[in-house]
């Protein structure tokens, strides 16, 4: 195709705003799929997705319309990978951004179309499900064109789910998204934008070609990692694979890499031909910083060199994600992983369990904190249990928080990011209703629960973003968790010192239920440095055998024993005290509670 | 002649099942009493070869053997083999002077009296038919039969029963100055009629019966008697003509000697084999009246699993276990460990090491010994 017949676009989107089924309605519109063929959102193949109903891996798709090639990059729909939709309008010359007609903008309407604005996309505005009939098609026609300064006459009105106005849309990507640029008889460079692992045929990078061509069986280069390979397939989704003899500059599509070794091709850099090489790489991607971390251990030790593999495969279709071995005396041996937010681990956590079939424990999510030590050293502390005792200050991450509320409920946030210790930074009218509040909070305060008591308190009306912002100081105290006088690495945590008593107690408690009596009376206690804040006692029991043994109960009873044995052989030991590891499970629990 | 130094007849007849129970018993059925005692007889025969003459001791267990008709115990115990110690199992509501008599004459010189309480509504709670008087009106029995060993069962953690109980069930035994008390916990045995009806009600009561363990051997012990097993107490030497008390028969199971079971669901350990024969009646008198042997179940036991057991049940007495034949299945880490917080005692005479538990290391024996196993 010629490149000036190339359209290459996005859809971005507030989650729920129907995204998706967009996507499904293009390709059904374009032919792409029959209806018959068509599932339910076919963009969203992982299980996951589907279940959960919001986009994560951003995948690209072509279709044809009007004699035009169409290549549908989608995106991710959830503040956590604000990053990958950027990587996603990279490729992109243009962005559909929908906006359903009963809610209006959202927190992340907004996010996105800043993104797609500092990125020079050309932006077609849309509004969706006018079918509805709490539709208000004509008040969020009005906020888009107040937002990206357009005519309102150009703002498109659309049910996605009826196909009404999709065809307008297609038309409208046709005439006002520019043709890629790029220069084809240039050697050729590609951007890599995302990757998967094909168990058969390995490495799959998915790539927006930007000069020259690329053809099959050629010799390439990713040349910030400096592998080579061979291309052994080339091609575009559609939504299936569907080989082709060449890509050619402005096009999207697919390079089958053969590589096993998912580290040795990573989303961000640029292809090129080893025939005639491109002397400068494509502007990459900026290294995303992980600001949320957590231990993740295998349930089953044994597990380890899997959860290992899960990781690698993971990371090959997840660049944002990050991680390192880290050993724990409580939980074994595992990984620190860095995520992006709190749905991201989640998300992991759900792939690793599903996909890879593995059995996990995860520590309390902790940010990352900037610590300065009496020798004026300074560190970054991703694990609560290496934060340094004898410390100047400590530094942690805040946000700029953007919350989208109906007026009614301005009060509710405010209380809310009061008890977060959120500032105030200021409060805009949207519409008559609708109101914009902006507050910078420490995001170690969104990281537990701050999204679910948003929702509740303001009966899910309530969207949310934001921003990192820098670090700060912040009044925080590192709390430890020791049982039976030796601490327990994997739960220290670092919180406000306003919070840390009643943080303490709550775990202490648990603890205290949890961990089954012993022999010895076993004290748990939270402590800051060598100040105990929070003490209980697991009383020693006091009978533990069995009355009765004679000679027809010796087998049983062998049996019993060798079971208990083997029992203890499951549990962790920790200051000569046997926890089962479902007591680690309920403490970490207890926060998954307090997240949800 | 054979080795075995120890014999344990089953006589699995009772007059109603109590609820709690889940040993191997028959219902009625008072026509095959006879029929049974043809087969005991017969098994004895075909195992007679490897019982040493005499043996030390023989004990009747059941089910009830007194409920066992007249004509049918007297043939048995008349043809059991010569023995020192003779125990027969016994419930108060069946002791009559006319059975006293005829196990007196039977030879029998130990009774194990099946009291459990003396508490009429804990009694009805178990399903027991004999009441507190009927106890001591068979001790009385007894004791004018010219019983001079006589062991009282008792049971404890019973659904209701309160501290107060308890006190009350101990000091009324003691009462009746028993040579041997044998206390067991009720255990909820999965799939008994017992644990259907109060299982949940045991559960939640768990904890405040924690103590009642305590209770029992504080009492018993103040009152003189010797703890010389974990659910096992009698009275010491000095206190019965310089007499040794304890249940020889069962000191056989603790201190791993080879035993062979007679009857249905009996159990034998013999040169390192395990059996149990079938719990079925008919099955056992099938194959005997057929000269044969009963079915069984078999399990070889290799070295290990006769150290371990070696070790569990030896940890169950008073008296330090040689550590030498059990070495090979203890963590001697764990033992030191266990040394330093109060609850195993390990010590040394003329080089041979032994190892007991500690007061309180027998209240968590069952802990201990999981800990002490390698």
């Amino acid at each position: 195709m010629e490149q000036d017949r190339i359209r290459n676009f996005a859809i971005i989107a507030h989650i729920d705003h129907g995204k998706s089924t967009l996507a499904d309605r293009i390709l059904e519109l374009t032919g792409a799929l029959s209806a018959r063929e068509m599932r339910e959102q076919v963009l969203d193949s992982m299980e996951l997705e589907r279940e959960r109903g919001i986009t994560i891996k951003a995948q690209a798709v072509r279709v044809l319309w009007r004699g035009h090639e169409l290549n549908l990059i989608d995106t991710p729909g959830h503040v956590d990978f604000t990053y990958e939709v950027a990587r996603s309008l990279q490729a992109c010359e243009g962005a559909l951004l929908l906006v359903d007609a009963a809610q209006g903008i959202q927190a992340q309407t907004l996010a996105n179309a800043y993104l797609a604005l500092e990125g020079n996309l050309d932006i077609v505005p849309v509004v969706n499900k006018i079918d509805l009939p709490q539709a208000d098609p004509d008040g969020a026609a009005a906020e888009l064109a107040e937002l990206l300064g357009e005519d309102r006459g150009r703002v498109l009105r659309i049910s996605a789910k009826t196909g009404a106005g999709v065809a307008d849309v297609l038309d409208a990507i046709v005439e006002r998204i520019p043709s890629p640029a790029g220069d084809p008889g240039a050697a050729a460079r590609a951007l890599v934008f995302d990757s998967s692992y094909d168990q058969y045929r390995g490495v799959v990078a998915f790539v927006r070609v930007v000069d020259g061509r690329f053809e099959p069986r050629e010799p390439l280069s990713a040349m910030a990692e400096r592998t080579e390979f061979e291309a052994e397939e080339l091609g575009f989704m559609s939504p299936a694979r569907q080989p082709v003899t060449s890509l050619g500059a402005g096009e999207v599509g697919y390079v089958i890499t053969g590589l096993k070794d998912v580290s040795r091709l990573r989303v961000g850099d640029t292809l090129t031909s080893q025939r005639r090489a491109a002397l400068q790489p494509l502007p990459g991607y900026q290294d995303v910083k992980p600001m949320v971390f957590a231990g993740i251990f295998p349930t089953d030790s044994d597990e380890y060199p899997e959860l290992r593999d899960a990781l690698e495969k993971l990371k090959l279709s997840d660049a944002s994600l990050s991680y390192e071995p880290e050993t724990s005396q409580a939980l074994g041996f595992g990984f620190r992983c860095g995520f992006l937010g709190l749905l991201h681990m989640e998300i992991v956590r759900e792939r690793l369990e599903r996909e890879f079939d593995l059995d996990l424990l995860i520590t309390a999510p902790n940010v990352a904190y900037r610590a300065t030590t009496r020798a004026g050293e300074v560190v970054e502390v991703h694990n609560p249990a290496e934060m340094p005792h004898e410390l100047e200050t400590v530094e942690e991450p805040y946000v700029k928080a953007s919350v989208i509320v109906p007026k009614d409920y301005v009060g509710a946030i405010m209380e809310l990011a009061n008890e977060r210790r959120g500032s105030f930074d200021h409060l805009e009218y949207l519409s008559e209703e609708r109101v914009l509040l902006s507050y910078e909070l420490p995001l170690g305060e969104i990281v537990l629960d701050f999204y679910d008591q948003l929702k509740s308190r303001t009966r899910g009306y309530a969207s949310f973003d934001y921003d990192l912002a820098g670090f700060r100081p912040g009044d925080l105290a590192r709390v430890d968790i020791l049982v039976g006088g030796e601490q327990v690495d994997a739960l220290s945590l670092v919180v406000h010192r306003d919070a840390a008593y009643d943080r303490g107690r709550q775990l202490v408690e648990r603890l205290r239920q949890e961990i089954p009596r012993q022999m010895f009376d076993v004290p748990v206690q939270a402590a800051i440095g060598s100040r105990v804040i929070a003490r209980e006692t697991i009383k020693a029991r006091r009978k533990d055998v069995l009355a009765k043994c004679y000679g027809g109960d010796i087998t049983r009873k062998r049996k019993l024993l060798e079971k208990q044995k083997k029992g203890k052989k499951r549990m962790k030991q920790v200051g000569g005290v046997e926890v089962p590891q479902e007591a680690f499970l309920a403490v970490l629990n207890l926060d998954a509670e307090r997240r949800r | 002649m054979g080795a075995v130094r120890h014999l344990y007849v089953h006589l699995p007849f009772c007059a109603h099942r109590c609820g709690y129970c889940d040993f191997v018993t028959v219902v009625g059925r008072g026509d095959r009493h006879g029929a049974y005692v043809d087969a005991l007889l017969a098994e004895l025969e075909l195992e007679r070869e490897q019982l040493a003459d005499p043996l030390e001791t023989v004990f009747l267990g059941g089910g009830t053997p007194t409920f066992t008709d007249p004509d049918a115990l007297a043939r048995l115990l008349a043809a059991l083999p010569n023995r020192g110690e003779l125990t027969a199992e016994a419930n108060p509501e069946t002791v009559t002077p006319e059975l006293a008599a005829l196990l007196r004459a039977g030879g029998v010189n130990r009774i194990s009296l099946g009291a459990q309480s003396f508490r009429p509504h804990l009694l009805s709670v178990l399903e027991r038919s004999a009441g507190p008087d009927d106890v001591r009106r068979a001790l009385r029995t007894l004791r004018d039969a010219g019983f001079d060993n006589v062991s009282l069962d008792l049971l404890y953690g019973i659904p209701r029963q309160s501290p107060a109980d308890l006190e009350a069930d101990l000091a009324d035994a003691l009462a009746l100055a028993p040579e041997h008390l044998s206390c067991y916990e009720l255990e909820a045995k999965p799939g008994t009629r017992f644990t259907h009806a109060h299982g949940a009600a045991l559960a939640r009561q768990a904890e405040a019966m924690e103590g009642y363990f305590e209770q029992v051997v504080d009492t018993l012990t103040t009152a003189g008697y010797r703890w010389y097993e974990t659910a096992n107490f009698c009275l010491p030497p000095e206190r019965a003509g310089g007499r040794d008390l304890r249940a020889r028969h069962n000191l056989g199971y603790w201190t791993g000697r080879d035993y062979l079971g007679l009857g249905i669901g009996a159990v034998s350990t013999v040169a390192g084999a395990r059996r149990r024969n079938t719990p079925r009646l008919a099955a056992y008198l099938a194959a005997l009246g057929a000269g044969a042997a009963p079915p069984r179940e078999l399990e070889e036991l290799d070295p290990a699993t006769k150290a371990l057991e070696r070790l569990l049940l030896g940890l169950r007495l008073d008296e330090p276990l040689p550590l030498a034949p059990v070495e090979a299945v203890v963590d001697r880490a764990a033992a030191e460990r266990l040394a330093r917080g109060g609850l195993v005692e390990l010590s040394a005479t003329g080089g041979r090491e032994r190892l007991r538990l500690t007061r309180r290391g027998r209240f968590l024996g069952g802990g201990v010994t999981a800990e002490l196993v390698r």
